[in-house]
């Protein structure tokens, strides 16, 4: 994760052309975000856009006035990570072979993962969990032998008032 | 089914009260032109389509309302690219038709395809991609609200040929127009505040009242949301003096004892300074564009600010307001003049006098200065602006190009009615003045209409006179011909160590009167003063045709004051015959 890391979400009109016209605000600055999930909310007609962007403050605000002038978002605000509750899905294929075999499952299970697929040397797992936690499993996987990775970027919501 | 897209589409636009098309149809367009033909809409042929999107914008700015421009997929769109920037950047309501291939050939390069939404997707305020033939009624309600709503802009329509061609099947529909609140229904993310915060509104009048040495700096959203009476009121009723922006000129009048014009950096001493010095400064629609702010470090440094804008995104862009406020210029501007009033008489504000005075003690000292040529020489390009001010109209409208003759005619020209100048300013788009003077012309054939041209510029879009001749619309050019492409031939005199590379043009070819009776224009070449008069005179006797005054003007000549780029408005240059005055 990049140390200037701020998470937006935007809700936006669930139509064509939309994550375009909101990269490009990104695009444009030079700006590279870092993670991107976006799948309708519970009302179809709009989708929710996380995004993970590497931005000094300052130059991010101007960027969030101009994403709220473009004509389909409806919303946005900058989830503060302290202030709410985040998670992140990733699917990895490690190699496992028959002696590290148990080592991996023993992991995955620590981790509260799952076990996938299972091919002769190979082990497909999941994870959903905090996206810190994915770094840490992926981490500790790393020595075996990563195949593939993919995860889908972190998705967030303000956590809830307790009083 | 009882119509097809290409007529609701033309039928749409006369819903939409649209008087005036400027454009050049196509291949993928031309289902749309046809149902032109039995509409009352007024179809202007232009002879390229950078030509169709300025006379849009001419017509916006002169008229205030929004200019229609249409033209067919791929060259088309492409060519109409610089005015969507140009409109954009100046905020001029604006509505572009873009011919598109079948949308089954999207994607897959066929011939005149090109990805027009993405090409304009940074420079408009809007575009879409109509995709079935009922949504065309919706599709230009939406696009005729966004652009003349909040802060006003472009917005192109891309319209796929099948949906509009009548012998296609896809362009079958029913006829249905969209109620207003249908239309603010279906954009959800999409509501302008126009009203300012009351408890800001009551901030700025505090601050207000308490000021020293107070400024008001208009900017082009003071036209824009038909301010100029509400600012004259504020003025007026304050005695703070008003400097206004190239955007802005005209927004306040510029003989009014109050009026300082043009800021920034070939702005006049007094406007610059005067914001320097300041202690408040009333921004109203005004955007703190780097042209009038030269250095931001130091640009007015004891100035606290209220900054009045319909764009959020520009409240804190370049500079922090004490009192940001969200509203239409209009609406705010006379709830600052209540809240004043609620405040009490002159006694409830401090007395400003010692500070007005200054003010007028440095325009006296200052005022704009240009030596007269003497006898053989080539003419002065401000003598000849100082005699069309004279001789034209009080009510003339002005558009110019981008150059040195844009800022002597902002400096030169005297604005004393809204909506009488038309230029580039945030793009600077050379070739922006002939369509645009004959785009303000349709739209307001009562008035003298003057384009003030460089030889650079005449030379990117002086075809459309063609088009000017053809529809009998009189339009006069005054082309200050110095031979070159002279504010960059300035720039490198002044900053290159005068290494002039690659601004010459020549004063004679071509030869612009051949060229301008070619294109079905009255020319005339003028060389010495004394023939500057009569033949404005002549000019402003014509009205059946275009007009083409050619002055030979003096290359040497620089404007003046300048801010060198970089550098802080206090470091403002008066140039040679003002230089070591009052230092
Ligand atoms: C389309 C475009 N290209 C280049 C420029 C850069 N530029 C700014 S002013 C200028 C010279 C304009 O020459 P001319 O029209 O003769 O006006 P003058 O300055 O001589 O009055 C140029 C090249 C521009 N503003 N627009
Ligand atoms: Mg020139």
């Amino acid at each position: 994760m990049p140390p200037k890391y701020h998470v937006l979400s935007v809700l936006v009109e669930n139509r064509a052309g939309v994550l375009a016209r909101v990269s490009a605000l990104f695009a444009r600055r030079g700006y590279n975000i870092y993670s991107l999930a976006v799948a309708p909310t519970d009302d179809e007609r709009f989708s929710r856009i996380t995004v993970v962007v590497d931005v000094e403050q300052a130059p991010l605000e101007q960027v969030v006035k101009q994403l709220n002038k473009l004509i389909h978002v409806i919303k946005i605000s900058e989830l503060d990570p302290r202030d709410s509750v985040e998670r992140e899905l990733m699917l990895v294929t490690v190699k496992a072979p028959a002696e590290v075999r148990g080592q991996i499952i023993e992991l995955v299970e620590l981790f509260e993962g799952r076990i996938i697929d299972v091919g002769r040397d190979e082990l497909a797992l999941s994870l959903d969990e905090h996206p810190e936690r994915l770094d840490d499993l992926e981490e500790l996987l790393r020595p075996f032998g990563i195949i593939d990775l993919q995860r889908t970027g972190r998705v967030a919501l303000p956590k809830l008032e307790r009083s | 089914m009882n119509t097809n897209g290409g007529q609701a589409l033309i039928k749409s636009l006369e819903l939409e009260g649209v008087e005036v098309i400027f454009g050049l149809p196509g291949g993928a367009i031309l289902p749309v032109y046809d149902p032109i033909l039995d509409s009352p809409i007024r179809h202007v042929l232009v002879r390229h389509e950078q030509g169709a999107g300025h006379m849009a914008e001419g017509f916006a700015h002169a008229t205030g309302r929004p200019g229609v421009a249409m033209v067919t997929s791929g060259p088309g769109a492409t060519n109409i690219v610089t005015p969507l920037a140009d409109a954009y950047m100046d905020s001029i309501p604006m509505v572009v038709i873009t011919g598109q291939v079948p949308l089954a050939s999207i994607g897959t390069d066929a011939f005149q395809e090109c990805d027009t939404l993405g090409i304009t997707r940074g420079v408009t305020k809007h575009n879409e991609l109509v995709t079935r033939a009922e949504d065309i009624p919706m599709a230009i309600r939406q696009a005729f609200h966004i652009a003349t709503t909040g802060r006003p802009g472009p917005v192109l329509v891309d319209i796929p040929k099948d949906i509009v061609d009548p012998r296609n099947p896809a362009s079958a529909m029913n006829w249905n127009w969209p109620t207003d609140a249908e239309v603010s229904s279906s954009m959800p993310g999409y509501k302008p505040t126009t009203k300012g915060h009351p408890k800001k509104i009551k901030e700025a009048a505090a601050l207000i009242a308490t000021a020293r040495k107070p400024i008001i700096y208009a900017g082009g959203g003071i036209l824009k949301a038909r301010a100029a009476e509400a600012l004259r009121e504020l003025a007026e009723l304050t005695g703070i003096p008003v400097v206004t922006t190239l955007m802005a000129r005209g927004a306040f009048p510029d003989d009014h004892e109050l009026c300082l014009g043009m800021p920034g950096m070939h702005g006049n001493y007094t406007a610059v300074t005067s914001i320097q010095k300041s202690d408040l400064l009333i921004a109203l629609g005004s955007r703190f564009d780097d042209r009038v702010t030269g250095k931001v470090d130091s640009f007015a440094p004891d100035a606290r600010i209220i900054h009045v804008d319909i764009d959020p995104a520009e409240l804190g862009k370049v500079r922090r307001a004490d009192v940001p406020i969200v509203g239409d210029c209009r609406l705010v501007i006379e709830e600052i003049i209540k809240a004043l009033n609620a405040l009490g008489g002159p006694e409830s504000r401090i007395d400003i006098t010692p500070w007005r005075q200054q003010v007028s003690a440095w325009q006296e000292l200052y005022p704009l200065v240009y030596e007269q040529s003497i006898d053989g020489d080539l003419l002065k390009p401000q003598y000849v602006l100082e005699q069309l001010r004279d001789r034209s109209p009080a009510d003339t409208i002005v558009a110019s190009g981008v150059g040195q003759h844009q800022m002597w005619t902002s400096q030169y020209w005297k604005f004393n009615y809204p909506y009488t100048w038309v230029n580039s300013g945030g793009l600077g788009t050379m070739g922006f003045s002939i369509p645009a003077a004959i785009g303000a012309k349709v739209g307001r054939p009562d008035r003298t209409v003057w384009a003030v041209d460089g030889d650079g510029c005449f030379q990117m879009t002086a075809q459309e006179l063609v088009t000017a001749a053809t529809e009998r619309i009189p339009v006069k050019i005054a082309l200050l011909n110095n031979a070159y492409l002279g504010m960059v031939r300035q720039w490198q005199e002044m900053f290159y160590g005068e290494r002039y590379s690659e601004v010459y043009l020549s004063p004679d070819l071509p030869d612009y009167v051949k060229w301008a009776e070619a294109m079905g224009c009255v020319a005339l070449r003028v060389e010495s003063p004394d023939e500057v008069g009569p033949a404005i005179d002549k000019a402003n006797e014509i009205n059946d045709r275009p007009v083409v005054l050619e002055f030979r003007t003096d290359a040497s000549e620089k404007v003046f004051p300048m801010v060198s780029p970089g550098t802080s408005n206090d470091q403002i240059d008066v140039g040679p015959l003002q230089n070591g005055l009052g230092r």
